[in-house]
C-alpha cells in the first residue's frame, strides 16, 4: 500500500519597510555591523517599542491577497527565551494565544501542479520581528553580535498541511513568491534571506490520521526545499516500510551532501512565557483602514497576465511567461512603452533573454541591459539598419556588456547594406561563381534562390539587407518577383 | 542661603532675577547635599558641575531679559531608574552599575525643557522593587526624620532628598506605591499619575502595565508645576495617552465644597496603625469641614489586590528584567565561561536577592501549565479592582485613604520578611492595578514620625486629585512641618 506525503510550511517573509518593526532604523541590507540600530532594536533599558504602520499595512495587504480574514484587533505578546542575537532576550511576536488571534486567519493560495489548480489554505498570517546576527570569526574563541537586522519586520505564513508533495511544495513558494512580489510585500528572495522557509512533513496511509512529521529546516532556495523534502519524504517512508517509527524531531537540510539530518542538540520542549507584551497597545484595524488597504493593492499577476493579453494581443502562454515575476512584466511592459512592438519584444525577452538568464543563473534584475535598450533593438531591426539575424548577435553583445545596441551596431559596422548599386556587384559575383544552383534558379528550383541568398549574405557578413537582395537576384535573373 | 532651603519653588520663582539668582538658588541645594547627604545618603549620583552650568545658563538668559520657562532654576533630583544622557543610570542595581544611557527619558527631557536644574540621581529599592530602599545594590537612604528609620520606596532617595532639603523636588515611579508611600513616609507630597498621563520612555521598566512616573515635592503646587512639566502624549510611548493636559495649577483653588469624598470601608481594616488611622480620619473631618461630602464606599476587591499585583508585576519583571544578561552592556560576570555561564553567573552576581526572587515567581507564573491558574486569573482580578473603583466613581468624585498602614518602620525592621514589606504598599497598589491618579499629602505625625493621606481620582481627573489635596493642605499646616536636619 503507498504512503500519502503530507506537508505544511512555515514561511518568514521581510516586509518591504524603509524602517524597522518598532523603531525608525533603517532596514537597508548590508550595512557595516550596528550601524543600524538605535535604544529601541539594541534593547536598552527604558526604550520602548512602537508598531510601524506600513508594516501592519504590509501585513494587511498580504492576508487580503490571501483571502485571509482579517481581524479587527491584534495583540503583540513577548516570546521569551535567551539568545545572544536577542537583545531584549524576548521577541515581539503576534502569537495566537487564547482570546487574543494574530493580525489575521483562515485565507488561500491557488496553485497549478500539472494542470490542476488546488487551494492551499494559509492557517494564519502574523507580525513579529527579526533577531540579529551571531558572526563567528575563523580565528580565536569569540562570537560577535551584528544587531542591523534587530527589530527588522517579518510576517509569519503558516499553511494548512494541505500539501501533497515536494512539487505542490515547491508550486506554492513559487506562487507565494510571485503574489507577495506583485503585492511589494516583499522582495521574496530566499537566496537572500527575505523569504525564509521551514516545513513540516509526514507520512500516512490515505484516510489515516497524520503521521509523526519532521519539521525541515535550513533550506536557502525553493529549489532546495523540493529537493530537501523528496529526500525526507523518502526517509519517512523507507523507515515506515522497514517498520520502524518516525521520531518528532528537527531535521537541518544539508545543501552539499542532499540529506537532513537531525539537530545534535537534545530537543527540549522550550517553555516561552508568552504574555501579551505591555509595551504596545493592541492592533486596531477599522474597516475604513482595510479599505484603504485594499484600494492600494498593486495589479496581482492573473489580473496582470490577463491585462496584457488584451492590451497587447499576446497569446495566453506568452503573458503567463511574462508575468512569472513582477520584474519581468515590469521590463517588458517599460520596452513597450518605448516602442511599441510588443510581439517582437515577447520574442525577445522570451527567448534570447531569458536563455541568457537561464544560463547564467541569473534574475531579470540582474540584467544588464534596460527595456529602453531592447525597445531600441526592436525599432533598429524595423527599420532596418540592422537585419534580424545581425540583431541576434547585437543582443548577445548586449547582454554581455550592457552597451546600447546604437553603439555595438556602429562600433562593429553592422549597419545593413541597402545600396542597391554596392549589392548588385555583390549578386554578380555570386552568379558568376555558383553556375549550378543558378541553372537550377532557372529550372524553377525556387530553393536555390535561398542559396543565392545565402551566398550573398555570407559575403556581406551578414549585413545585407536580405529582401533587397531577394529583389535584386530575381531581376537579375529575370524572374518575376516575390 | 541656608534660608533658601526647604522654600516651595512657587514662592522663589518672583525673586529669580531680583534678588535671587539660578546659581544661588542651586548652590544653595548642592550645600544641602554637601551637609546632609553624609546622613541620609539620598543620591548616587551628584552632578554638580553639569547643574552649576545649567544654572549658569539660565542666568544668562535671565541677564537677558528673555521670558523664562516655568521652573526654571528649580533644583531637581531624578530617581535613578530614569535614564539621563551621560550620566550613569544604574536602577539601584551592581548590573547596572557603569551603565551610561545615550538618551534621556522623556519626563527629565521635559523637565530640562522647562528649565529644571537636575541635582543628581537618587537611590532606590533594585529596579524599584522594595518599600524601603533598603533593597538598594549599594546602600539604604535613611529617613530624614529619623535617621534610623526607612525613607520607604522604591523611591526613597527621591523622597529623602526632598525631605531633607537636598532637592526642591524630585522624580520617582510608583509601580505599586513607590512614589506615594516613601512621600508619606518622608512627609512631602507625591503623585502618581494616571497610567498613561506620562511617557514611560527613558525609565526602565519594572512592570510596563503599571508602572508611571511622577513628582515629588514639598507641597501642592510645587507637585503640580512638575506634573505639568512631564505630562502629555509621546509618540515613543504607544501607552501614553492623547487627552489634553489642563492647566494643573489654575484650579488648585477651586476648593471643595459639595465635593463628594468617598471613604473605603476596607482601607481602615486590620494593619492599619491606630494613629495613623485617627490622622487619616481626622484628615477626611477637615475637608468635610471645608465642605465636602463625605460617603462611606467599599472596595471589596481589595484583599485579592496584593496577590494580584505581585503576579503581573513579577511576571512582567521577569521578562522586562531578562536583557540583562551580560552580553551588550552592563555588567559581565568574569567568571563565565560559555554562553549559559555568562548568562548564569552575570545575573547570579549582578541581581540582589528581592529581584532574583521577583523573577523567579514572575518566570514561574508565566509558565506552561501555569499561566491560567496565575497570570490570567490575576487580569481577570485586575479587571475586577478596576470595576469596584469605576462603582465607587459612580458615587464619589475621589477617594479619600491612608497612605501607608503605619508610619515607617526601622531600618531592618521587615527586611527578612518579604511579606511584611509587601504589606506597606497595600494600600496603595489597588490605585495601580486600576491605573488610577493618586496622591499623598502629609497629614499629621506619630512619633516623630510623617503620616500621609492619599487620594485618589478618576482617570485623568489628577485636577481633582489635586484641588482636594491643596484644600486639605492649605487648611493644615502639616506641609510647613520641616525634618530635624532643617534645625541641625
Ligand atoms: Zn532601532
Amino acid at each position: 500500500m503507498d504512503y500519502e506525503t503530507v506537508i505544511g510550511l512555515e514561511i518568514h517573509v521581510q516586509l518591504l519597510t524603509q524602517s524597522k518593526m518598532f523603531c525608525g532604523c533603517s532596514t537597508r541590507f548590508g550595512a557595516p555591523p550596528n550601524t543600524q540600530t538605535c535604544p529601541v532594536c539594541l534593547g536598552l533599558p527604558g526604550a520602548l517599542p512602537v508598531i510601524n504602520r506600513r508594516a501592519v499595512e504590509l501585513g494587511l495587504r498580504a492576508a487580503l491577497v490571501l483571502h485571509c480574514t482579517v481581524h479587527p484587533t491584534s495583540q503583540f505578546h513577548r516570546k521569551n527565551y535567551y539568545y545572544p542575537d536577542l537583545p531584549k532576550n524576548y521577541q515581539i511576536s503576534q502569537y495566537q494565544y487564547l482570546e487574543h488571534p494574530p493580525l489575521a486567519t483562515d485565507g488561500y493560495l491557488e496553485i497549478e501542479v500539472d494542470g490542476q489548480r488546488r487551494r492551499v489554505g494559509i492557517r494564519r498570517v502574523h507580525l513579529e520581528e527579526d533577531t540579529g546576527k551571531l558572526v563567528h570569526p575563523e580565528e580565536g574563541n569569540v562570537s560577535w553580535v551584528d544587531y542591523n537586522r534587530s527589530g527588522v519586520p517579518l510576517m509569519e505564513i503558516v499553511t494548512y498541511p494541505d500539501l501533497r508533495s515536494p512539487q505542490e511544495a515547491r508550486a506554492f513558494l513559487l506562487k507565494l513568491r510571485q503574489v507577495l512580489q506583485y503585492a511589494e510585500v516583499s522582495t521574496g528572495r530566499m537566496e537572500e534571506g527575505t523569504l525564509r522557509c521551514d516545513a513540516n512533513v509526514s507520512l500516512r496511509r490515505p484516510g489515516e490520521p497524520l503521521g509523526v512529521r519532521t519539521e525541515v529546516k535550513n533550506m536557502n532556495s525553493i529549489r532546495s526545499v523540493e529537493r530537501a523534502l523528496a529526500y525526507e519524504v523518502a526517509r519517512q517512508r523507507e523507515l515506515l516500510e522497514r517498520g520502524e517509527a518516525v521520531v518528532q524531531e528537527t531535521r537541518h537540510w544539508d545543501e552539499r551532501r542532499g540529506v537532513t539530518f537531525a539537530s545534535r542538540s537534545k530537543e527540549e520542549a522550550e517553555d516561552y512565557r508568552y504574555f501579551p507584551e505591555p509595551d504596545l497597545v493592541p492592533v486596531e484595524v477599522t474597516p475604513e483602514w482595510l479599505e484603504e488597504v485594499r484600494r492600494g493593492v498593486p495589479e496581482l499577476p492573473d489580473a496582470r497576465r490577463d491585462r496584457i493579453m488584451a492590451q497587447y494581443a499576446l497569446g495566453r502562454y506568452d503573458a503567463e511567461l511574462l508575468v512569472q515575476t513582477r520584474a519581468t512584466a515590469d521590463f517588458f511592459e517599460a520596452a513597450v512603452a518605448a516602442h511599441p512592438s510588443p510581439k517582437a519584444i515577447a520574442n525577445w525577452m522570451l527567448g534570447e533573454v531569458s536563455a541568457y538568464l537561464n544560463e547564467h543563473n541569473l534574475e531579470i534584475e540582474q540584467l544588464r541591459i534596460t527595456p529602453a535598450q531592447l525597445a531600441e533593438l526592436v525599432r533598429l531591426v524595423e527599420d532596418g539598419t540592422i537585419s534580424g539575424r545581425i540583431a541576434k548577435d547585437v543582443i548577445a553583445e548586449m547582454l554581455q556588456t550592457g552597451d546600447s545596441p546604437r553603439s555595438i551596431v556602429d562600433r562593429q559596422g553592422l549597419v545593413q547594406i541597402s545600396d542597391e548599386a554596392a549589392l548588385r556587384e555583390t549578386v554578380e559575383a555570386v552568379i558568376q561563381d555558383n553556375p549550378g544552383p543558378v541553372r537550377d534558379v532557372l529550372a524553377g528550383k525556387e530553393k536555390a534562390v535561398a542559396f543565392l541568398v545565402g551566398q550573398v549574405m555570407r559575403r556581406t557578413q551578414g549585413r545585407a539587407n536580405p529582401a533587397l537582395v531577394q529583389r535584386l537576384l530575381r531581376e537579375r535573373l529575370g524572374l518575376l518577383g516575390g | 542661603m541656608r534660608e533658601l532651603v526647604g522654600r516651595p519653588y512657587h514662592e522663589l520663582r518672583a525673586r529669580l532675577g531680583k534678588d535671587l539668582s539660578v546659581r544661588e538658588l542651586v548652590e544653595a541645594y548642592l550645600d544641602a547635599i554637601e551637609a546632609f547627604d553624609g546622613q541620609v545618603r539620598a543620591y548616587l549620583t551628584v552632578t554638580a558641575d553639569q547643574a552649576r552650568e545649567q544654572a549658569r545658563a539660565l542666568d544668562d538668559r535671565l541677564a537677558r531679559k528673555e521670558p523664562l520657562p516655568p521652573l526654571a532654576g528649580m533644583p531637581v533630583a531624578v530617581k535613578d531608574n530614569l535614564c539621563t544622557r551621560g550620566v550613569r543610570t544604574t536602577c539601584g542595581s551592581r548590573i547596572l552599575e557603569s551603565f551610561v544611557p545615550p538618551y534621556d527619558a522623556t519626563a527629565v527631557e521635559r523637565l530640562r525643557e522647562a528649565g529644571a536644574v537636575v541635582l543628581g540621581k537618587t537611590n532606590l529599592d533594585e529596579f524599584a522593587m522594595g518599600s524601603s530602599t533598603e533593597n538598594s545594590g549599594f546602600f539604604p537612604t535613611r529617613n530624614p526624620w529619623r535617621l534610623d528609620h526607612v525613607p520607604g520606596g522604591s523611591s526613597g532617595g527621591s523622597a529623602a532628598a526632598v525631605a531633607a532639603g537636598e532637592a526642591l523636588a524630585a522624580l520617582g515611579s510608583d509601580t505599586g506605591g513607590s512614589i506615594r508611600q516613601p512621600a508619606c513616609l518622608c512627609g512631602v507630597v507625591g503623585l502618581k499619575p494616571t497610567y498613561g498621563r506620562v511617557s514611560r520612555y527613558g525609565l526602565v521598566a519594572f512592570a510596563s502595565s503599571l508602572d508611571q512616573i511622577g513628582p515629588l515635592a514639598l507641597d501642592v503646587r510645587d507637585c503640580a508645576l512638575v506634573l505639568q512639566a512631564i505630562s502629555g502624549r509621546d509618540p515613543r510611548d504607544s501607552t501614553s495617552v492623547e487627552v489634553p493636559v489642563p492647566n494643573f495649577a489654575a484650579s488648585l483653588e477651586a476648593g471643595v465644597r459639595g465635593l463628594r469624598v468617598g471613604v473605603p470601608t476596607e482601607f481602615f481594616g486590620e494593619g492599619l496603625q491606630p494613629e495613623v488611622r485617627h490622622a487619616v480620619l481626622d484628615a477626611v473631618r477637615v475637608l468635610e469641614g471645608l465642605g465636602a461630602v463625605v460617603e462611606e464606599v467599599t472596595l471589596p476587591t481589595l484583599e485579592y489586590a496584593l496577590p494580584t499585583y505581585y503576579l503581573i508585576a513579577c511576571a512582567e519583571a521577569s521578562s522586562n528584567l531578562a536583557r540583562y544578561d551580560g552580553v551588550a552592556y552592563g555588567y559581565r560576570s568574569p567568571r563565565a565561561r560559555d554562553l549559559y555561564t555568562l548568562y548564569a553567573r552575570t545575573r547570579a552576581e549582578g541581581f540582589g536577592p528581592e529581584v532574583k526572587r521577583r523573577i523567579m515567581l514572575g518566570t514561574f507564573a508565566l509558565s506552561a501549565g501555569y499561566y491560567e491558574g496565575f497570570y490570567k486569573k490575576a487580569q481577570q482580578v485586575r479587571t475586577l479592582v478596576r470595576r469596584d473603583f469605576d462603582r465607587c466613581f459612580e458615587k464619589v468624585d475621589v477617594l479619600a485613604t491612608p497612605t501607608s498602614p503605619v508610619a515607617g518602620f526601622r531600618l531592618g525592621e521587615r527586611t527578612t520578611d518579604p511579606l511584611q514589606m509587601y504589606l506597606a504598599d497595600v494600600y496603595t497598589i489597588p490605585v495601580n492595578l486600576a491605573g488610577l491618579p493618586g496622591i499623598s499629602v502629609p497629614c499629621g505625625f506619630v512619633d516623630g514620625l510623617p503620616v500621609g493621606l492619599q487620594v485618589v481620582g478618576r482617570p485623568f481627573d489628577e485636577v481633582t486629585v489635586l484641588r482636594v489635596a491643596y484644600a486639605y493642605e492649605q487648611a493644615t499646616d502639616w506641609h510647613r512641618h520641616r525634618c530635624p536636619l532643617f534645625r541641625g
